[in-house]
Order: C-alpha cells, then sequence, then structure tokens
C-alpha cells in the first residue's frame, strides 16, 4: 500500500511550480514571493530562495528513505523485523553534524541581510508614517506635506456585507487608495513608524518591508528602489488592528527624482495656505530640492 | 494470559463498579472516568471550534463580504484559536495522560485523585465563560488569540470574562501539571527506571514541568492586562510609560514554550505507535529523551521569533534567528531516529500508524515551514501573513491533532475491550490527510503571494488559492465527524479486543486485560510483566 502519496505528490508537484513560477506577476494562483523592487528586496527573495531549495533537498532526502522504507519493510510483503537494530552511533553523530553544517550555511548570508537591514544611515527623505484605525497618515518631514491614504471610495463600496458587487469589477480591490504615497526612485528614503491608537504594521511587499507601528513609539525602516523600478506597488497593514484591519491598504507610487520633487514642491504650494504653524524646523538643504537629509535625533524603538 | 496469575484485576476494595448516573461523572476521581471527561470535552470544543473554522473559510471562499459582520470574524479567528489550543489539544492530551500514564508505570491511578477532578471540572466552566463573550455587549473577543494590547482593550465585556476563563484554564493546567509529575517521579512500580519508562510519559513529563514554568507567566500577563484596563495602570501603555511590545516579549515567552506543550505528547505517541506497527524497538531511545529535553529548553529562549517586526535591536534579532534555528536539530534527530525504527521494521498499517505515519511526513513539512520562518530578513515578508498560517496549521493539524487521533485509535481497544471498524478509521484517515494537505498547503502560497492573516476579505489575486483551501476546509471539517461516530460505535460494541490488541506493542498497558477494570495496578506488576512489557 502506497502511503501519504496524494499528499506527497501534491508538495512535490507545488514546488516544482513554484521553482518554475514567474515571480513577477502577481496574477491569480501565484505561488511565490516577489523579488521585488529593490537591492535588498532581491536580497531577501535570494535568501528564501536559498533556505527553501534547502528544505528541498533535505525533503527529497528524508521522505524519499521513508517511502522506500513503507514499500520495501511491509510485513504483507514478507518483511522480517530485525529487532537488534535500535542504536548506531555513527548514525546518530552524522545526522546532527550535518544539519549543523547546513544551518550555518544558511546563517552567514541570513546575518549579512539582517544587518544590512538596520542600516538607516546616509538617507535622503525622511517620511514619518502613522497607522491609524483604519488608514495610513505620511508626513514628508522638513517639507510640511501630509496626507492621509485611505482605502478608495469604489473598493470600500464593494466590500460592504452583501453589496452584491463583484470584487472583480473593482480595479485593485482592496489594493488601492484616494492618496497614495509618492516616493522618489534611486534614493535612500527612511521612514520613521508609529502608531495613534493600536499596533499596525507597514508592509509592502515589493520593498520587503514589514515594520510595526506601535502608538508612543517609533520604529524606522529604509529602502532605496532601483532607479528604473518606478510605477505603482501596493501592500497592506499586517497586524491585526480591528475591524477594518483588512481593509486599510498601502499604495507606494514610485516616481523618478526629478518627478518626485515636483510633486512635492505641488504639495508645499497646495497644503501650505492651510499650515496654521510651520512645523518644520528643519532648513531645505537648496532652493530646488525640498528634500532634506534629516539628523538622526529622533527617539528610535530600540525594544 | 500473564494477568490471570496475577492479582492485577483482583478487586481488594469490592469496589469495582463506579456510582451510577451523573453522580459518577461529577464527583470520580478515578483517572480513567477522568481521561474519558476530558476526551469527551476535547473532541466536543475540536467541534466548537472547528465550526468556526468553517465560518472563517466560508467567508474566505470568495472575495467579497457575503456572510459576515468583519468584526465578527475576527471573533471567529480570535475563539477558533482559543477553543483549538486550550479547549481541544490541551485537554485531549492531559486526557490521554490521565488514561495511559498510571496503566503505564504501574501505578493504580494518578498521585493527586480529587485535584484531578477540580482540574477538570474547571474547564466547563472557563468555556461556558469564554463563549458566553459572543452574547455580551461588545461581542466575543475579536483581538486574536495572542490579545495584543493596545487592540485587546478595546474589547468590550468579553474581554474580562476572556481574562477569567484564560485564569480558570491555566490554573486547570497548572495543576494537571503537578498531578502529572508528581505521579511520574513518586509512583512508577518498581522495576520501572526512568529510562524504561514509554516515551508517552517522558514527553508529558517534560510538557508537565514546560506548563509548571509558563502559564503563570500567561497569567501574569492577562492579569496585567486586566488592571491597565479597569485599575489605572499603564503596563502597556506608553502615554503612562509603559510598552505594548513588553506585553508581546510576556506573552511570548510563555507563547513559545507553549506550541511545544501542544506538540511534545504527540511525539511521544509517535515514538509509541511507530515501534508498534513495525514491530521493533523504538531507534534511539536515549537520543529521543534528550532531544525532547532539549527542544523544551531551547524552547525558553526562541520566543521572540514571534516578533521580529516589532523593532527589536539587530542583537536581539541576531539571537532569536540563530536560537530559533538551532531548534531544528534536535527536532531532526527525532525524525531522522523515527524513520530508522521504520528501517528493516515490519510494517503494517492499522489507523494509529497510518495517522503518525502522515504526523511524520506532514509535521516535518510543517518544520521546514518553520525553518524557513527563522530566517529574520526573510521573515520579514512572511510574519503575519498566510505563510505563517500555513506553517502553524500543519504543525499543529497533522501534527497535535493526528498525534491525539493515533493515540485514540492506539489505545481505544484497550479502553473498551473492543476493535473498531478498521474501514471506518482508513475512511476518516485518507479523507482527513487529503483534505488536510488541500486545506493547508495552498495556504503557503497565499502568504508568498501577499495575503495577510487575520482579514475578512482579500484582492481578486488571492481568490483562486482560496477558494481551493476553502473546499479543503469543508471537505476536512465533514470528514471529522466520521471520528466521534467510530468512537460511538466501538463504545457500544464490536469484535473484543484481546489484552495484546496490537501484534507488536509493548508496555505495561498491554499487560492488563481490554477494557480495562475500573481500578487497575492495585498491586504492581510483576517483574515477568515489566520485562515483558518495557521493551528498550
Amino acid at each position: 500500500m502506497k502511503m501519504k502519496k496524494p499528499g506527497f505528490l501534491l508538495t512535490s508537484l507545488s514546488t516544482a511550480l513554484l521553482a518554475l513560477a514567474a515571480p513577477t506577476a502577481q496574477a491569480a494562483w501565484t505561488l511565490n514571493m516577489t523579488p521585488g523592487i529593490s537591492a535588498i528586496s532581491r536580497n531577501i527573495y535570494s535568501l528564501h530562495m536559498r533556505v527553501f531549495w534547502w528544505c528541498v533537498v533535505l525533503a527529497v532526502f528524508v521522505f524519499g528513505w521513508m517511502i522506500y522504507s513503507l514499500i520495501r519493510f511491509r510485513k504483507s510483503q514478507g518483511a522480517v523485523p530485525d529487532t537488534k537494530l535500535v542504536h548506531n552511533t555513527t548514525a546518530e553523530i552524522i545526522w546532527t553534524v550535518i544539519p549543523v553544517i547546513i544551518l550555518i550555511v544558511m546563517a552567514v548570508p541570513a546575518t549579512r541581510t539582517l544587518i544590512e537591514t538596520d542600516d538607516a544611515t546616509n538617507t535622503e527623505l525622511t517620511i514619518r508614517v502613522t497607522g491609524y484605525q483604519w488608514k495610513w497618515g505620511y508626513e514628508y518631514v522638513g517639507s510640511g506635506v501630509t496626507l492621509l491614504s485611505t482605502l478608495d471610495r469604489d473598493s470600500n463600496v464593494a466590500r460592504q456585507l452583501g453589496s452584491g458587487i463583484d470584487p472583480n469589477s473593482v480595479p485593485n480591490y482592496l489594493l488601492n487608495v484616494d492618496h497614495p504615497l509618492v516616493v522618489p526612485a534611486g534614493t535612500k528614503v527612511r521612514l520613521l513608524l508609529t502608531a495613534q491608537d493600536v499596533i499596525h504594521s507597514w508592509w509592502v511587499p515589493a520593498l520587503a518591508i514589514k515594520k510595526d507601528a506601535i502608538p508612543g513609539f517609533i520604529n524606522e525602516a529604509w529602502f532605496k528602489i532601483d532607479a528604473e523600478n518606478t510605477g505603482l506597488y501596493r501592500g497592506q497593514c499586517a497586524e491585526l488592528c480591528g475591524r477594518d484591519h483588512g481593509f486599510m491598504p498601502i499604495v507606494v507610487d514610485v516616481r523618478s527624482k526629478a518627478d518626485f520633487e515636483s510633486w512635492l514642491h505641488t504639495q508645499q504650494a497646495l497644503q501650505r495656505p492651510a499650515d496654521a504653524a510651520p512645523t518644520a524646523t528643519l532648513p531645505d538643504a537648496a532652493p530646488a530640492s525640498a528634500v532634506s537629509a534629516v539628523a538622526g535625533n529622533t527617539t528610535s524603538k530600540t525594544g | 494470559m500473564a494477568y490471570t496469575e496475577h492479582a492485577a484485576t483482583a478487586d481488594h476494595d469490592h469496589h469495582d463498579h463506579p456510582p451510577k448516573g451523573i453522580w459518577r461523572w461529577l464527583s470520580t476521581t478515578n483517572h480513567k472516568d477522568i481521561g474519558t471527561l476530558y476526551l469527551i470535552f476535547a473532541c466536543i470544543m475540536f467541534f466548537v471550534g472547528g465550526a468556526m473554522a468553517m465560518v472563517i473559510r466560508l467567508e474566505l471562499f470568495k472575495p467579497g463580504m457575503q456572510f459576515v459582520d468583519p468584526a465578527f470574524f475576527n471573533s471567529m479567528t480570535t475563539v477558533h484559536a482559543l477553543a483549538m489550543i486550550f479547549g481541544a489539544v490541551m485537554p485531549a492530551w492531559v486526557g490521554l495522560a490521565n488514561w495511559m500514564i498510571p496503566l503505564q508505570v504501574g501505578a493504580p491511578d494518578m498521585a493527586l485523585p480529587r485535584m484531578n477532578n477540580f482540574s477538570f471540572w474547571l474547564l466547563p466552566f472557563a468555556f461556558t465563560l469564554l463563549i458566553i463573550g459572543f452574547f455580551v455587549p461588545g461581542g466575543a473577543p475579536a483581538g486574536g488569540w495572542t490579545l495584543y494590547p493596545p487592540l485587546v482593550l478595546q474589547g468590550g465585556d468579553s474581554f474580562p470574562l476572556a481574562i477569567f476563563a484564560i485564569h480558570l484554564m491555566g490554573a486547570s493546567s497548572i495543576m494537571g501539571a503537578i498531578n502529572v509529575i508528581v505521579t511520574i517521579m513518586n509512583m512508577r512500580a518498581p522495576g520501572i527506571t526512568l529510562l524504561r519508562m514509554p516515551l508517552f510519559v517522558w514527553t508529558w513529563l517534560i510538557t508537565a514541568y514546560l506548563l509548571i514554568l509558563v502559564m503563570p507567566v500567561l497569567a501574569g500577563a492577562v492579569t496585567m492586562l486586566l488592571t491597565d484596563h479597569f485599575f489605572g495602570t499603564s503596563f502597556f501603555s506608553a502615554s503612562g510609560g509603559g510598552d505594548p511590545v513588553m506585553f508581546q516579549h510576556i506573552f511570548w515567552f510563555f507563547g513559545h514554550p507553549e506550541v511545544y506543550i501542544l506538540i511534545l505528547p504527540a511525539f511521544g505517541i509517535v515514538s509509541e505507535v511507530i515501534p508498534t506497527f513495525s514491530r521493533k524497538p523504538l531507534f534511539g531511545y536515549e537520543a529521543m529523551v534528550y532531544a525532547t529535553a532539549s527542544i523544551a529548553f531551547l524552547s525558553f529562549i526562541v520566543w521572540a521569533h514571534h516578533m521580529f517586526t516589532v523593532g527589536m535591536p539587530l542583537a536581539g534579532e541576531l539571537f532569536f534567528m540563530l536560537s530559533t534555528m538551532l531548534i531544528a536539530i534536535p527536532t531532526g534527530v527525532k525524525v531522522f531516529n523515527w524513520s530508522a525504527t521504520m528501517w528493516r521494521g515490519s510494517l503494517s498499517f492499522e489507523p494509529p500508524m497510518l495517522f503518525a505515519l502522515a504526523f511524520l511526513f506532514l509535521f516535518t513539512i510543517g518544520g521546514f515551514s518553520g525553518l524557513m520562518l527563522a530566517i529574520a530578513p526573510a521573515d520579514f515578508q512572511y510574519q503575519d501573513t498566510y505563510f505563517v498560517v500555513a506553517h502553524f496549521h500543519y504543525v499543529l493539524v497533522p501534527g497535535a491533532i493526528f498525534g491525539i487521533m493515533a493515540g485514540v485509535y492506539y489505545w481505544l481497544p484497550k479502553w473498551t475491550g473492543h476493535m473498531y471498524s478498521q474501514t471506518l478509521g482508513k475512511w476518516h484517515f485518507w479523507l482527513s490527510t487529503i483534505f488536510v494537505n488541500v486545506l493547508f498547503f495552498p495556504q503557503h502560497f497565499l502568504g508568498l503571494a501577499g495575503m495577510p492573516r487575520r482579514i475578512p476579505d482579500y484582492a481578486t489575486q488571492f481568490a483562486d488559492w482560496n477558494m481551493v483551501s476553502s473546499i479543503g476546509g469543508f471537505g476536512f471539517g465533514l470528514s471529522q465527524v466520521l471520528f466521534p461516530i467510530l468512537i460511538w460505535k466501538c463504545i457500544r460494541g464490536g469484535e473484543k479486543a484481546p489484552a495484546q490488541v496490537w501484534e507488536g506493542a509493548h508496555g505495561l498497558e498491554w499487560e492488563l486485560p481490554s477494557p480495562t477494570p475500573y481500578h487497575t495496578w492495585q498491586d504492581p506488576p510483576s517483574n515477568a510483566q515489566i520485562a515483558h512489557g518495557a521493551e528498550h
């Protein structure tokens, strides 16, 4: 009797597909993570694939061994048990030491990448991200530009209980907002994350950034998107934050440096009359650029 | 044979018949009765939690909100987890411990029989409190079973009910653990040395120590939530000088050992079932004991791998990544030892063995996704997504739950004196195994594709795998109905089971008649019984 065949076949078929799946399109039946749009996101993707392949190798070995035993040593086929086979120190040592070596091989690049994600120095732009129930607020520190980013109207109407509207008829259903976060490509950007009420988490898969937004504390993250990867990238809140946790998405509108700066200027002009008093205390770096370096004096979350 | 020559079944006190009616079940101090109570309770809670899972999968069947309010959906995910963890898996393990530990160590009962009764009866009250939460203003708890503040403090009247329920469950677990340790350390029959105990007893001994060490930590954490909400403390509120993340540290200091509490007894069961149906002793008995102890020890120093995105300093992230990866070593040792037990054995595939084999394969898959999750930078993409949901359901459902089922299928004929329908058992097994994979394997893909967890609705690119998963969920849920049906039929009747129910079984429980008499081992087992029983 062949055991576990359906489960195992499903697994091996899926893993084969996983390997072959195009890692870019977020289409239906997606099997794998996106490699993303920055050097670090690609780094993280390759860590993921590396550990995945190790798991496949180990699985083939371990499951192969088990399946062989299940077939070869069946009582119904006349197998007689070797009741003396209860010890083998050599085997025990080998199957302890080899996994340790494999783990070290995995840990080295993982450690390197972890250290890299922690280095938020030399950033050119700082954005404060605030999580609310149930939307995101963004402020371009030093420029006076703020915006609130809420689930777009069409999605919000369609998602109501019993709305009867087919989600497939809504473009980017549940992943669209009214005011996206506009950021420049080819620029090291720092995010300072906090929240107003409960813990939220800001996650954009294409950036491989997920950081909790905690009320009363400030967390830090950074990204540098490849200069050529302009466009719209979508994410979601990733920490249960109440009733509408599933309905506060993130949209990042990545533009060239020049486009970003002209956008920011426009926003400043639009928002300046509404400012009661200037909140920014840092001067602009140069008249043509509102992108200012922020001294690292903010209280960071160090746990 | 061996038992007729011995006083094992002679009842010295002429009370081999328990009292009749409901009073028997309310007042019993008999480990078999209490074990049965725990198992029945666990089975009911399995279906209660399972029904909530069906609601979840129903809403997630297609994109769009068709059935429930998002807040109610959050209650479903929250109470599903609480019911399954604290109502189904943990009581099932205590039930199996109660039934089997005295039988396996040659003791007449547990060390503290009245406390045993109390430990059980706390549970129906605790869960009544929890379920009442659905009917009070604000609805049932909806902040996740992990109870993170500040969100949990936004809960309505069900919040204090849930906290009290958790206190009661925790007290029950702690008392049960004390009972287990005292029984094992003090009441083993002469000749049953520690390193001759069955693995199920070993894993329960270690689990009991974990319970005593960490349940009070959970009690502390939830009490701090209570005082923050009602008595003006600010343990977890930044505006008062506190820190919501401190809750997470305290909770997961409990929470990680808790998941090992959920799985260690399954390791014990599998370590008995596989040797029996391989007709060969467990490979590397001592290594298995030490591996289990290592896992238990390591479980205390990995907790913050549940918190990789919280904003910990680099040193913390690194430490927890490396310590978490380390747990793979003793776990791997166990998987290899089970495989080596089957190697050059003589295998047969009755239902207990089927469930143990499914455990071996599918728990290992859960272990692989666990290793992936340990890689902290990669975890930034997995954390709080369906990848995590897939991981823990693989280790809990085909892990812990199949372990429980393997144990029940293994020992049911001993308890009832009847063999059950092998056909029904195999149907239950195959339907469960196929559907559990249809249900949970696609969730790996959903997580990698970007679907967060704890959401009642999703973007259309996640629709296909969600539909597949939901079909698996309905199939799996329906298949479970076979289990109580089989058990009920077995209790009522069936082919008479001998003492040695399974040809290759070793252990003192197989020296006793089937069904076991109400009182057993009132005289300790003889050397012959021990020699025949314990074969390590």
